[in-house]
């Protein structure tokens, strides 16, 4: 999985490209504990992301967990696949999906 | 003669470093079956979630082996996957579900990737047997 930032103020923009899973998942926690800090505007972008494991969705948890304190957070272009697991784990009602 | 379906067997080490290994075992058969991308997909988290399980709780604090056996059919068009260990006894299939209505400060993520699987294939069966762990899964992909 690649991850790509891009960081304007305090605005954060991360777009994941591969595969969120039980492997790629400690390197996307490791990435938002380094850099949340200064955030209140964190927008992931999915475009390019295939799939989320239950790995995958304990960090993006951890991240509203987080913004939820200190401002907001967005997904967008989530595909089909993922937009089923976040439907079923009730991860949509939580999470702002645009 | 015309071939009609495939099976294949794959033997890992259980670490979640082999995941991949088993994720391309399975994905190169389902690519050259037809298989849709969606249920592709579906299925390469249902093993993240069997493997990943299998690989930290079987054989602690030692190691074992982890046999995946794929069996795919043309007709119907299905795959079956099945999960062989020889750790302790556990059946993955017994977990309480989730709930998944808390809110993002209550929710708890153990129990949530079973309870995927449940949900993304058509069917699931657990058994112990000779002192092996035996979970199937199955999936229709037309």
């Amino acid at each position: 999985m690649n991850i790509n930032k891009n960081e304007e103020d305090a605005k954060m923009t991360i777009a994941l490209e591969g595969r969120l899973d039980t492997t790629t998942a400690p390197l996307l926690e490791g990435e938002l504990k380094d850099s949340l800090a200064d955030i209140t505007e964190l927008v992931f972008d999915f475009s390019k992301l295939e799939y989320i494991s239950s790995a995958g969705l304990r960090v993006l948890l951890v991240a509203q967990k987080a913004m939820n304190k200190q401002g907001s957070m967005v997904f967008r272009n989530v595909n089909d696949v993922i937009m089923e697991v976040f439907e079923v784990t009730g991860f949509s009602d939580i999470l702002t999906i645009e | 003669m015309k071939q009609m379906g495939t099976a294949k067997e794959l033997t890992v080490e259980a670490t979640v470093d082999n995941l991949n290994k088993v994720t391309s075992f399975v994905e190169e058969a389902l690519e050259e079956s037809g298989c849709p991308m969606k249920a592709q997909m579906q299925i390469n988290i249902a093993i993240d979630e069997i493997f990943s399980n299998i690989s930290y709780y079987a054989y602690q604090p030692n190691t074992g082996d982890v046999t995946v056996q794929l069996e795919i059919s043309e007709e119907p068009a299905e795959v079956t996957i099945t999960f062989i260990d020889q750790g302790i006894p556990y059946d993955p299939l017994s977990q309480e579900e989730p709930d998944t209505t808390l809110s993002a400060d209550e929710r708890k993520i153990g129990g949530l990737g079973i309870f995927m699987v449940k949900k993304s294939m058509d069917d699931l069966s657990y058994e112990y047997k000779d002192g092996k762990n035996i979970l199937k899964m199955k999936k229709a992909f037309r």
